[in-house]
């Protein structure tokens, strides 16, 4: 158990009221309301195309949702927002295909964006990509191309190259999915010890012990609905709903 | 060695079994692998030695290289007539331009080199010393060769000709018709449907219409739809067509290199919070340049020898030369050696910007280092 786990009552960093999403006539979307607080982290779950993926997408406007209000960070999400790119470079984003820059070295990945993002002077950003490097355990690795690299090592990678722009939220899409059993632990690993930094983490993901050791809530999605919320401990021994009891069921017991 | 036995896991990493690699082999995979491919590479050794031996006799050992004509050739040899050439090799490749001026062309020939070197070798040392160069080298190339300028004789247009035409119209174009292909491609591609639409307008009217076709329009016609007053020489004229052609098919090739870029390329760089240029500069366009490095070294080998072509509205490129050399009725009908030494031009330099290419590609491969 990760020993941080007391809740703080302060402001949510990220809030959700009644937000709807279409792709073209398909609600993908329905009615979701979410708040996330400081260094809380959150696991969602839900069968494939039940809309995780969108939802934490809309979080940095990847995708746009068309109702409801979006606030990160007091910054509400709008179609008139002037400093999208600011509020990106405090949303950091992992993703299934770990999509790093293979024309660029590790260390031009992570230090690419808090140079010409943030204006970090090149030999800083340089210093603070090989201490993230370092903390996911490949400084070693720093000069190698991504394609040079083993699955797990991109992700770790990837995860040090959002870490780079010192965000204050991390959002995880599947980080393991596309990984050979053998990888998954390592990047598992990294995020648990993200997490045990106080990191606010928004994590879909399928991996049950990782939601169970680490998230202080776990979200239940189907069909473009939150269908159930509650704390990992309750929503593994006590779920509510028939929906959640039949996904438990088929992923936990296979 | 098979019959012999190793504990689990201690099994030893055994060499290929002899006759199965290197140079022998190489020969036996490749030539003698079966009857019948032992046969056609007899055969075709055989026609080789027969082509090759009456190749290097016309080319070289019965050829002649000074001669007054070609009657006079012949009495000598029954080889090539070089002297077709060897008597004119300075319309070959000066053209017209004034005997006592053509070190202003060879030295910025050579100068070319060391103004390219940094552009296309991006190790090379004191880079950024000579990356100034380049960008004066326009500039300095034009005064020299123009004149004009500095005390330096100006020298008409119609005088240029032979190789050094085919350098200044193809380097321009080729130099010309990248930055404006990259623009093109990325206007094709933008969100603004104004910009959208210009670039497929002139993207599509470019590569519809002839490149002849546009010649005749730079020899005709250009100056008409330009401004009152400016009044540009044909030299001009004929480079901005090129321009504009061949950056229409750089264009193309660059935006199947940018489709070509997974989409999560584009989703990374906005999660980080770049901007539309951060993205276009160091995710779109290195990746998509790499991608077509290939096409755009055809396109610029395509335009290169399309050059050729201005012989139609009276520049003597190379082939003008020759065939004015052939209308000489002293050298009449040696049409095999002048064509041949052009081609072996053209061949030189192609060849060398074919390898180029694929030394930058493989440089460039970051994916199995
Ligand atoms: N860009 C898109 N256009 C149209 N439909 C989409 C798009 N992206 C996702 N969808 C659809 O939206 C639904 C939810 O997708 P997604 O959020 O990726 O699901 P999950 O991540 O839960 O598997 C799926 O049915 C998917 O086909
Ligand atoms: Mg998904």
């Amino acid at each position: 158990m990760v020993n941080t786990k007391t809740k703080s009552i302060t402001k949510p960093v990220i809030e959700i009221h009644g937000m709807h999403k279409w792709f073209g006539n398909f609600h993908v979307l329905k009615n979701i309301s979410l708040a996330v607080n400081q260094g809380e982290r959150i696991v969602i779950c839900g069968p494939s195309g039940s809309g995780k993926s969108t939802l934490i997408r809309c979080i940095n406007r990847l995708e746009v949702h068309q109702q409801g209000d979006i606030i990160v960070n007091d910054i509400e999400l709008t179609g008139d927002l002037k400093n999208l790119e600011a509020i990106r470079s405090d949303v950091g984003m992992v993703f299934q295909s770990f999509n790093l820059f293979p024309h660029l070295t590790v260390l031009e990945n992570c230090t690419l964006a808090p140079i010409w993002v943030k204006g970090l002077p090149k030999k800083e950003a340089n210093e603070l990509a090989m201490e993230l490097l370092t903390r996911v355990k490949i400084p070693e690795q720093a000069l190698k191309f991504p394609g040079q690299l083993s699955g797990g090592q991109q992700q770790r990678v990837a995860i040090a190259r959002s870490l780079c722009m010192q965000p204050k939220i991390m959002l995880f899409d599947e980080p393991t999915s596309a990984l050979d059993p053998e990888m998954i632990k390592e990047v598992l690993d990294t995020m648990i010890e993200l997490a045990e930094t106080g990191m606010t983490m928004l994590v879909v993901t399928h991996e049950m012990g990782f939601a169970k050791k680490v998230a202080d809530s776990v979200i239940f999605m189907d069909e473009g609905e939150i269908i159930e919320q509650n704390d990992p401990k309750k929503f593994f021994n006590n779920p509510q709903n028939e929906r959640t009891k039949l996904f438990l069921s088929q992923i936990l017991n296979h | 060695m098979s019959s012999q036995t190793y504990k689990p896991g201690s099994y030893p990493n055994l060499p290929p079994p002899p006759g199965t690699v290197g140079v022998y082999g190489w020969i036996k995979n490749n030539l003698f692998s079966s009857i019948s491919n032992s046969l056609l590479t007899i055969i075709s050794a055989i026609l080789l030695y027969y082509l090759i031996d009456g190749i290097i006799g016309w080319f070289f050992l019965d050829a002649v290289f000074d001669a007054d004509s070609k009657i006079e050739c012949r009495k000598i040899d029954s080889g090539a007539c070089w002297a077709v050439i060897t008597r004119r090799v300075g319309q070959f490749v000066y053209g017209f331009y004034p005997e006592v001026e053509r070190w202003r062309i060879d030295v910025s020939f050579l100068t070319m080199f060391v103004a390219f070197a940094p552009l296309l070798y991006p190790d090379i040392p004191k880079r950024k010393w000579l990356l100034w160069f380049s960008a004066i080298y326009p500039v300095f190339a034009f005064i020299l060769i123009n004149g004009g300028f500095f005390g330096l004789a100006k020298i008409e247009y119609s005088l240029f000709g032979g190789f050094m035409l085919t350098v200044i119209l193809g380097v321009s174009g080729i130099v010309c018709s990248l930055p404006l292909g990259i623009v093109l491609a990325l206007g094709r591609q933008s969100k603004l449907t104004v910009v959208r639409t210009l670039s497929v307008c002139f993207i599509e009217f470019m590569r519809g219409v002839p490149l002849i076709t546009l010649l005749f329009v730079a020899s005709s016609m250009l100056n008409y739809f330009m401004p009152p007053g400016t009044n540009f020489s044909i030299l001009v004229r004929v480079i901005i067509m090129f321009t504009f052609f061949s950056a229409a098919y750089i264009a193309e090739v660059i935006r199947g290199g940018i489709q070509a870029i997974p989409k999560g390329q584009y989703e990374a760089a906005d999660a980080l919070g770049m901007t539309y240029w951060q993205k276009t500069r160091f995710i779109t366009l290195p990746q998509a340049l790499k991608i077509s490095i290939p096409g755009i070294m055809n396109t610029f080998i395509g335009l290169y020898k399309d050059t050729t072509l201005v012989v139609v509205i009276g520049l003597l490129d190379p082939l003008g030369i020759g065939r004015a050399a052939l209308a000489d009725t002293k050298w009449n009908g040696l049409s095999t050696e002048t064509y041949l030494f052009v081609a072996l031009f053209f061949f030189v330099s192609c060849f060398a910007m074919s390898r180029y290419s694929l030394w930058l590609e493989s440089k460039l491969n970051t994916d199995h280092k």
